[in-house]
């Protein structure tokens, strides 16, 4: 199963890398990263595979959001077929 | 593998997290029809025991979807086949003298003197205990609402379908949950107008056995014409006699999400704006199609429908009347105001259609008055009048939805908007709906607050003169000439 991680927030050091390790921790491998930044607003995007993973999408996103707010930054998780059914004919 | 550029990424989320694109309700669609016993307690057993063993995970399923997708789904609702259809079955019910049925269907037995009904009050208490046994059930399942105490009676009457609508301001009073329809009219059929009259007393008795509630029994009452059998939304949902089993339909709405595409466009020509629309109605109705895949499978039944109906909650985007004010409309119930409507619509249904090939339902988009902001403040300027709305019903996807009137208003005269409304459906071969609560105690332009998805609302003026004597004649409009498609 794969998801889509956004990361939205002011810029500082440590964003990636704390999202990053959060994603580690729990065998999560990140397959796409892209982020972009505007106006000292940070956003990143990550596509993540869960295939080694035994998490579900619904703790992973609660642990990626107790990371983020250590750091101030808003992280969200959702499962790809959201966006493939929207954005793909 | 696929990958997604971060304008799409960020246009679903900005959807989600600030437009309110949401599903709106995940509806189970269950037969009753083989709960049937002639025994009271028999039959109630049947129906419990049937709706639990399918509805039992639909709750939870739902949160799951939610939590997986991070989509979220507003209600889980289920709907009933239409009740009347069971308590033909019960012995009391049969007990009924066939002759007092048949002069409400045959007017000529005795062209100026219908009977009194005299359905006996054991009768009328079954029905109740029916629907409080729908209540308790789906309470116990966690649904929030459950559709389907119905009746169809647009060619004539039962006498199961008379005991159910006698019964409509009881059981509309004491359930929280039961909501019901009545299908009055349809192309092929032509109008019951006894019907017609016979609903303009009871949404008036219903009116006044919740007056201590602003008369909101009466927003748990949908009268029909072309009733669809697969809607998934409230007051108006039941399990239509062509579905199967037991289906999975989903709701899904947005209109904040077409608000805020087209705000950007002020200056597109008309063809540039419905593109938009249909472009957006594609995206959500995927996701909702997606969502109510998922959930088919979750459940193990099977998906029956998408209705993609664009419908306006208190929150301040999420207005229908809002999308025609951006389109051009200064306030909605204006000059324009219908054809705006008409773009919209349509656009909507077009992108549904190439979305999914399984949209039903009422797909559209709903005009309900007291739910929209932007239509309670045009009601508020007088812009938007009962007139108006009618002629907005003509191409909307519903009718004349949650407007509330004065409660003097008399129930010849909730007759007459009933006819007419219908007359509108039957004629252009189209469902309508209609939801009026005459509000006992209020006067026109005084305010109603009903809380929660039903919002607020002000008492619209109707105009004041009888069709008593239109409403008292009998029988049945006579279905058009284009009913004759065979």
């Amino acid at each position: 199963m794969k998801a889509i991680v956004s990361v939205v927030g002011l810029d500082k050091p440590g964003i990636v890398a704390t999202v990053s390790t959060t994603l580690a921790n729990y065998n999560i491998n990140i397959i796409d990263i892209t982020q972009s930044y505007a106006h000292d607003f940070f956003t990143m995007l990550l596509i993540v595979d869960f295939e080694k993973s035994n998490i579900t999408l619904k703790e992973i996103s609660e642990k990626l959001k107790e990371a983020g707010d250590k750091i101030g930054v808003f992280v969200t998780i959702q499962h790809e077929d959201v966006f493939r059914a929207m954005h793909r004919i | 593998m696929e990958s997604y550029t971060s304008t799409e990424i960020l246009e679903t989320k900005r959807m989600i997290e600030e437009q309110g694109l949401d599903v709106r309700t995940i509806t189970m669609g269950i037969n009753l029809l083989d709960c049937v016993n002639p025994s009271l307690d028999k039959m109630k057993t049947n129906i419990e025991s049937k709706i639990f063993s399918l509805a039992k995970n639909l709750s939870r399923v739902a949160t799951s979807i939610e939590e997986d997708y991070g989509i979220p789904i507003i209600n889980r609702r289920i709907t009933t086949t239409p009740i009347s259809l069971l308590l033909g079955a019960l012995k009391i019910v049969q007990e009924i003298p066939l002759e007092d049925i048949q002069s409400y269907n045959d007017p000529l037995f005795q062209k100026y003197n219908i009977k009194d009904l005299k359905i006996s009050h054991e009768a009328i208490t079954s029905c109740i205990e029916i629907a409080q046994c729908l209540d308790n059930i789906s309470e116990k399942v966690k649904v929030d609402f459950i559709g389907g105490f119905s009746a169809l009676v647009h060619k004539g009457f039962t006498r199961a379908d008379l005991c159910l609508i006698q019964s409509l301001p009881k059981v509309l009073s004491i359930t929280e949950r039961v909501c019901s329809s009545v299908n009055l009219a349809t192309t092929r059929s032509g109008m019951n107008m006894n019907a017609v009259k016979i609903m303009g007393n009871i949404i008036h008795q219903i009116a006044m056995n919740t007056k201590e509630r602003n008369s909101i029994g009466c927003a748990k009452l949908v009268v029909f014409a072309n009733a669809v059998e697969d809607n998934p939304f409230m007051a108006g949902g039941f399990h239509g006699i062509g579905e199967s089993e037991c289906c999975i339909n989903v709701g899904i709405s947005g209109p904040g999400v077409i608000r805020s595409v087209i705000k950007d466009q002020k200056k597109a020509d008309f063809e540039t704006l419905a593109e938009i629309i249909k472009k957006t109605s594609f995206k959500i109705t995927r996701m909702g199609q997606l969502v109510a895949q998922e959930a088919a499978k979750r459940l193990n039944i099977p998906f029956g429908i998408v209705d993609v109906s664009l419908a306006p909650t208190d929150r301040p985007y999420d207005s229908v009347a809002g999308i025609l004010e951006e389109m051009g409309i200064q306030i909605t119930g204006g000059p324009g105001t219908t054809a705006a409507l008409a773009l919209l619509t349509d656009a909507v249904k077009k992108g549904g259609l190439m979305a999914s090939s399984y949209v039903g339902g009422l797909s559209g988009a709903f005009i309900p008055v007291s739910e929209d902001k932007f239509m309670t403040e045009a009601a508020k300027k007088k812009i938007l009048t009962i007139e108006k709305l009618e002629a907005m019903t003509s191409v909307c996807s519903v009718g004349l939805d949650m407007i509330c009137i004065p409660g003097s208003t008399p129930p010849s005269t909730i007759s007459g908007i009933i006819a007419d409304e219908a007359a509108i459906g039957m004629i252009n071969n189209k469902t309508i709906g209609i939801r009026l609560i005459p509000v006992i105690g209020k006067q026109v332009d005084e305010i109603v607050e009903f809380g929660g998805l039903l919002g607020k609302s002000i008492i619209m003026p109707v105009k004041n003169t009888s069709c008593e004597i239109f409403i008292n004649r009998q029988g049945r409009l006579p279905a058009p000439v284009h009913s004759q498609k065979n």
